[in-house]
Formats: C-alpha cells, structure tokens, sequence
C-alpha cells in the first residue's frame, strides 16, 4: 500500500459532541484502500505554532465519493484548531499509516472495545467486518453521556454496549466491568481494542486469562509517522518496535504488557 | 542548463541535497514518496557493530519550531545491514553513505573497516555528535583531542571520502573543525541538534526517558548557520551544512553562508517529498540568478 502526501479537500466537518468531530476528507484521485487501525497523519497550517502533524484514526471510507472520514477528539491546541477547519479548506495528510487489525474469519464471534478516539476504528471496523451483526459485539466507554458519541449509523452491524463512570448512560463503571466483558469473553473469538492505554492493558490483561486472541492499536507519539524517526517505540517480545510502521496494530502476545 | 554537481573530494553527487541521518531510514523509507535516485545523496540511520535497542519511550518532545529527540541510535548492527539492507539500496542511482558510531575508538575503526568492504558505499559519516548515547557519541566530538583520535584512526583504514559530523554542543567549533582536516576529514558535516530538555509542567516530570535530548528543526537554524559561515572561515574542506532547513531557501541561506552540500532532517518529518521540492527550489534560484554552477553559491556571502 503506497503512502502518499497529498492536499485533500474537506468537505464536511459535524461536532459530535462537546470534543469529538467527524471531518469527511476528499482525495481527487482514487482512494488507496485504508482499513481499520490504520491512520492519517494531519498537518495542522492553521495553528502555526504547532511544528509537527498530528495522527487521526481513519473512521470510515467511501471509495464512491473517494472520501474518508477522522474522528477528531480535541485532546491539545493541534487538533482544537483542526476542528475549526471548514468545509472548502484544504488539508494536508500524509496516508494510509500504520498496521491494521486482522478481519476476523467468516465463523468468528468477535468482541470490539474502544474508549476515547479509539473508537473510530472499532466502528469502522464493525462496519467492513463481513460478518453478521450477531457476531459483532461492541463496548464504548466513557467518561459520562455526554462524553459518548451518536453511533447509530454503525448499528445495523453488531451489538452495542455503552459503559461511563458516573453511570449516566448503560452499565457503571469501565468497558471491563460490562456484563459481556466480565461474563462472557470467553465465548468470543476473538477481541480487538483502541483506547486509552490503561483501558486496553486492562483489557488484555483479561483477554490473557480468558486465552481469547486480542489485538490493540497503540497510540503512541510520533514524529513521522512512517517508520523514520523512531521516535514512536514499543517494547515488544523482539525489541523495540516503531508503533506507526509495525502497528498501530499488535496482537497483545507480542507486547510486553 | 544549470550544473547541480557538487564534488568531495572524488566523490559526486549529482546535486547538493542529502537527506540527514536518522531522519531517513535507510532511504527505502522514503521510497513511497521520493525518487531516491534524484536526490544527492542519503546518509544512512547511524550504525554500530552491535544491535542497539536505543532508548526508552518516550523518546520525542515538540518544542516551539522544532523538536527534542532522544532516540539513542536504535540499530540493528552493521551484520543486518551488510545483509538485509544493503543488497536493496547498492544498486539505486544515487549515493548512500553510512553514518559510523561506536562507544570506542576501536569500534569506530572496526565499523569502518567492515562498511570499507562494501563497494557501493562511495563515503562515510563519522558521528562523533549523537547526544543521546551513554558511551562515546557527543564525547568524542567535543575535545580536540578525542575528536583527532578517532579521526586519525579511521583515516588509517580509509582511503574514500570521510565526512566528520560535528557537535555544535561545543565552545567553538572551528576548533573541532580544524582539529578533524587535520587528521584528514575530507569533509564536515554540521550540525548535529543541540543538547536540550522538555519539563511536564503539571507532572514536575522530564517529557523525555533520557531527561536530556538533542534539538532539531527551525528553532536551531540561525545558530547552525552562524556555525556553517564560522567553519566556513577556518576550514579549507567542504561543507555540509544542516540544521532547520525547511525548504530551498533556508537550503540556499546555509549555501551563500559557506555550505558545499546540504542536509535535509527533521523537515522529513513533516513532509518527506521536501527534499526534491528544495532540489527543484534550488534549481530555480539558480537560473534565476544567472548561475551556471551550484558552487557559484557556496560562500558567496556579500559582506
């Protein structure tokens, strides 16, 4: 999959809620393909203050329209300012980066937790998925309601579970204290997980006991963003690993979690 | 037609802009957007005898027009490189030069002696300069003594273009300058980053596992020109400047202030199809300006 630097027009840019946004972003030419996991590094021109790009999970594509959209939560002034971009503007990326997760095999029950920004390539991974929405089951945490974002385009491919920990929507507490989580990981195939990076230890740590096959996706800092700075490294079982160009995406038996 | 060649010593490349060392890879890392073939030159990540795992996470820190990086030379050894990476690069039409490290003299010369062996490396950078290593790096690189040590030494098992990468971490840099010619460097290279440091105000944490990084981008650019023209004054060797080129005109700047060839680095970062947009702004400056030949430039400061 070749990576290219390319100026691409936005074309829609929606608040989902208090801090997180969907920016739909068109290429003129044909789109590589870009699956979940993978991201897109944003050079942000109109904060000139802030010197390097910043990476965004890729939430959806539609080869069609030649768009795909980023999920923007504001965690710092870099992507703040990219939320005021307007729909006409041009962005620059750099894109597709990184590892995505493994589609899961046509028989598999499969279990998707994501937190934070890392819910856009849950959801877009249950959407590509190719399985039927009872295999599919995923948990959203949050910190409160309002903190969740409106999924309901995703809903007709799995089964969704809300956690917050002030319990103001679906079950009290963290993504692993859902009922599906404690009570049945077992019974899934396999599990994937995009979050914070206490959400996802917790997670694997769980996922181990039960010996379900679970990958996460690492958000680590970055530089570059394709495997020249090494700035981004993760201890794995074979040493140091760049996050952007031998993941995002790792199974967590190579991590040392 | 402008000429673009740029000599040291024998060696030439067909331009002036050469992508810095661990900024790169090993130039296949570019490959998905360069033509690695049009570029002066690429110098290498910088290697060492041994496997190096680097430095712990984390390892970066964005400071105002520039960064801290505290990577610690993160290398798989010279073996992997002789075998996995260079059967890829020893045939693209352009030149690839290893960027040499070692914790002792004596490593230096051995490294030395093994990338000596491979026909299609034309030139080595000695990296006396990394700030990011326990042993060795910087240390050599900023006492005329050690500096005249490794030199001289690797002078001895080296007859192709040595290109010594300088520290600015010193008081003055021509001192170094001058010691390096002196052993028979055929060429400098500066500078280096800047030794610097990031602190979490909220946490009372350093942002960087190491504490101490080296500092790259347009934060260093005035000071990395001011060392280029101070060298360019006290050295008879060419120059290879970098230090916050971000785009041909800064290329051009370190040029006119003494540079023979320049290295593009942390600009990579942020869009790594810039080295040819600056060989192209080069270009043009040039037949623009009536210039025949890209050495017209170097040094042509108007005083």
């Amino acid at each position: 999959m070749k990576k290219t630097v390319q100026e691409l027009l936005l074309i829609e840019n929606t608040q989902l809620n208090h801090d997180n946004f969907k920016l739909i972003l068109q290429s003129k030419t044909e789109l590589p393909h870009i699956y979940p996991g993978q991201f897109v590094n944003v050079e942000i021109k109109k904060a000139t203050e802030i010197f390097l790009r910043r990476p965004f999970s890729v939430l959806d594509v539609d080869y069609e329209k030649n768009t795909f959209s980023l999920l923007v939560k504001i965690l710092g002034r870099g992507s703040k300012v990219l939320t005021t971009y307007q729909p006409g503007d041009t962005v620059s990326t750099i894109y597709p980066l990184g590892s995505s997760f493994t589609l899961p095999k046509k028989t598999d029950k499969v279990l998707l937790i994501g937190g934070g920004s890392g819910v856009a390539p849950m959801l877009f991974l249950a959407k590509i998925s190719g399985l039927k929405p009872e295999q599919v089951h995923v948990i959203l945490g949050a910190r409160s309601k309002e903190d969740h974002i409106d999924i309901s385009a995703y809903e007709p491919f799995g089964n969704y579970y809300f956690t917050t920990e002030d319990g103001s929507l679906g079950t009290k507490g963290f993504v692993t204290h859902h009922p599906v989580f404690t009570e049945e990981l077992g019974n899934f195939d396999k599990v994937y997980t995009c979050g914070p990076d206490l959400m996802m230890k917790a997670v694997a740590a769980e996922a181990k006991k039960a010996n379900v096959n679970c990958e996460a996706s690492l958000e680590n800092m970055m530089a570059c963003g394709f495997g020249v700075c090494l700035c981004c490294v993760e201890k794995t079982t074979e040493g140091n690993k760049c996050v952007c160009t031998d993941g995002p995406v790792f199974n967590i038996n190579q991590l040392t979690w | 037609m402008v000429d673009l060649s740029v000599k040291i010593k024998d060696l030439v490349f067909k331009n002036p802009v050469l992508t810095a060392s661990g900024t790169c890879g090993f130039g296949e890392e570019l490959a998905d957007f360069v033509d690695l073939a049009k570029l002066g030159g690429v110098v290498m990540k910088g290697t060492t005898l041994k496997p190096r795992e680097g430095n712990d996470y984390p390892r970066m820190a964005e400071t105002p027009s520039g960064m801290l990086n505290a990577v610690g030379l993160q290398n798989k050894g010279v073996d992997n490189f002789i075998k996995n990476i260079y059967p890829n690069i020893k045939d693209i039409d352009s030149q690839f030069i290893v960027n040499v490290n070692g914790s002792t003299v004596e490593e230096y010369v051995e490294l030395t002696e093994r990338i000596n062996e491979l026909d299609r490396i034309p030139a080595i950078e000695l990296n006396i300069s990394c700030p990011n290593v326990k042993e060795g790096g910087m240390a050599f690189g900023v006492s005329c003594p050690s500096a005249e040590a490794v030199v001289r030494e690797v002078r001895k098992v080296y007859d192709k273009p040595l290109i010594v990468k300088l520290s600015p971490n010193v008081t003055d840099i021509t001192e170094i300058a001058k010691a390096v010619e002196g052993q028979g460097a055929d060429s400098v290279s500066l500078v280096n980053t800047f030794l610097g440091m990031a602190v979490d105000s909220k946490t009372r944490k350093p942002v960087l596992s190491t504490i101490t990084g080296g500092l790259s981008g347009p934060a260093i650019k005035p000071i990395a020109l001011r060392m280029v023209w101070q060298v360019y004054q006290a050295v008879k060797i060419p120059i290879i400047g970098m230090g916050g080129i971000m785009n041909a005109t800064d290329a051009i700047e370190f040029m006119i202030a003494g540079a023979a060839a320049i290295q593009i680095g942390t600009a990579i970062f942020i869009d790594p199809t810039i080295p040819i947009q600056i060989i192209d702004g080069i270009e043009s400056y040039l037949k623009e300006n009536n210039l025949q030949s890209i050495n017209e430039l170097t040094g042509s400061l108007q005083i």
